[in-house]
């Protein structure tokens, strides 16, 4: 049976307030590509839907030191912002292409996180920027590394009376150079198979300096690749170095792709070994282009 | 079932109504306004048969809840032909290039050109296959959607509505 209430305050206060009052029979709802989906499919709903849509402050994208993006910050909004295209390619790219345009004219960066889709298209370039989630109650603030956000699929760290309400990527990712590739068997519409962010610095040596590697698809959640990642460090970005980085990655230590509708898990496996090499070269692409 | 008033522009005239809170936008448009254009497929925002335009983006209707809709400007197939009566510059195209076979989606994918055109008058190929990158169609292979909306493009004055 679909009924519920329907709130839409436009202070971040009422959003608490309302919370306290319904507690774990309220649901949040942002963009609501997700949400209204499942209450349609299931043909039920929570009791009450508290929109997040009118609260204007959460939805900006800043460059002020470190950069900011408000957590109801539209994909349509990364998609088309040129700051977000040249120094943070990655989260440009995964932005692009979630769902369609209808979909990312409304769906949220922050419904995407917390929606915790094992194949939620910002999840990856957001682990290989050093993303922040900031979680807010009604009295106090945490912040949260995106490693550490998510517990399984459709599962985070968020409590029920919290609110993500800014995503934090340090400076210094200003040096970085990113990409994410999301392996699908169309071009729109579609979930990722599997997808392979990278984030590389450069050393003045043309070596690299840092390297970040983060998956979806390829575990319950998404997740980092530190071996990988350590291999990595200090090593020239050639082609036999970045295959090994590959070779890495795609061993049972670092991840663990299942069966599913989409393919098999030892075709994920293949992909990954496939694919990093190939991500790994397009962010020290970028990269290079951001060397000084 | 609560009701919820909501008002709102509609094809450029303000209307106001009391729906049950649940119903999307969609729904609205078509029971509330008699506005059947729009179309239901899927109903979960995969085929783009719902698509309207809302503030100047294409959304589907399907997924908006109607609550949001309060103070926001709508505009649906129903509203983009010239206050003459003479079809929008696209729903001409359409014709004039085979773009339309069954018709389901073709308001959702008219609308979706149109949200295109409006913001890039000048699109790429690139472009306009990217705009209805979430319209589907079983009847047309696209080839003769993306021409329709190509040539539209051309023959479309930048002032037009």
């Amino acid at each position: 049976m679909i009924q519920f209430a329907y709130y839409k305050p436009t202070q971040l206060a009422d959003v608490f307030k309302l919370l306290s009052e319904h507690g774990r029979k309220a649901e949040l709802i942002a963009g609501g590509t997700d949400v209204m989906v499942v209450i349609r499919q299931s043909n039920r709903s929570p009791e009450v839907l508290i929109s997040l849509r009118n609260i204007e402050d959460l939805s900006y994208i800043h460059k002020n030191g470190n950069y900011t993006i408000g957590a109801l910050t539209t994909h349509r909004m990364i998609e088309t912002s040129a700051l977000m295209k040249n120094e943070l390619t990655a989260l440009y790219q995964g932005s692009s292409q979630v769902g369609s345009v209808q979909i990312r004219n409304v769906a949220t960066i922050g419904g995407n996180i917390c929606n915790a889709a094992p194949s939620a298209d910002t999840a990856a370039p957001l682990m290989v920027l050093d993303a922040e989630m900031v979680l807010k109650r009604a009295d106090s603030e945490r912040r949260v590394p995106i490693e550490d956000f998510f517990v399984g699929p459709s599962e985070t760290v968020r409590e029920w009376d919290e609110i993500l309400t800014e995503i934090v990527i340090p400076e210094q990712m200003a040096t970085f150079g990113s990409a994410y590739y999301k392996h699908s068997r169309r071009r729109a519409m579609n979930l990722p198979i599997i997808g392979v962010a990278v984030g590389l610095a450069l050393g003045s040596n043309g070596n690299i300096r840092e390297a970040r590697i983060a998956l979806t698809v390829a575990a319950p959640t998404p997740i980092r690749i530190h071996a990988a990642e350590a291999f990595l460090k200090g090593q020239p970005p050639e082609d036999a170095v970045l295959k090994e980085a590959g070779q890495i990655a795609s061993s049972p230590e670092c991840c663990s792709p299942r069966d599913s509708l989409r393919c098999e898990g030892w075709y994920r496996e293949d992909m990954v070994r496939v694919l990093i090499p190939r991500v790994a070269k397009a962010a020290a692409a970028n990269a290079a282009e951001k060397k000084i | 079932m609560d009701k919820i008033s909501v008002t709102f522009r509609l094809n450029g005239e303000t209307v106001s109504a009391d729906v049950p809170v649940t119903w999307t936008l969609l729904r609205t448009l078509r029971e509330t306004f008699e506005l059947t254009g729009s179309k239901e497929g899927c109903g979960v925002g995969e085929c783009g048969a719902c698509t309207v335009i809302v503030d100047g983006q294409a959304v589907n209707a399907c997924l908006f809840p109607i609550p949001e809709i309060e103070g926001k400007s709508v505009v649906t197939i129903e509203g983009i032909a010239q206050v003459d009566g003479s079809l929008h510059p696209i729903q001409q195209a359409f014709i004039e290039n085979n773009g339309v076979q069954c018709g389901f989606c073709t308001s959702g994918m008219i609308m979706s050109a149109k949200a295109l055109l409006d913001q890039n008058p000048e699109p790429t190929e690139k472009d306009v296959r990217r705009a209805i990158s979430g319209n589907i169609c079983r009847c047309t292979g696209y080839v003769q959607i993306v021409e329709s909306i190509e040539k539209a493009a051309h023959t479309q004055k930048p002032d037009s509505v």
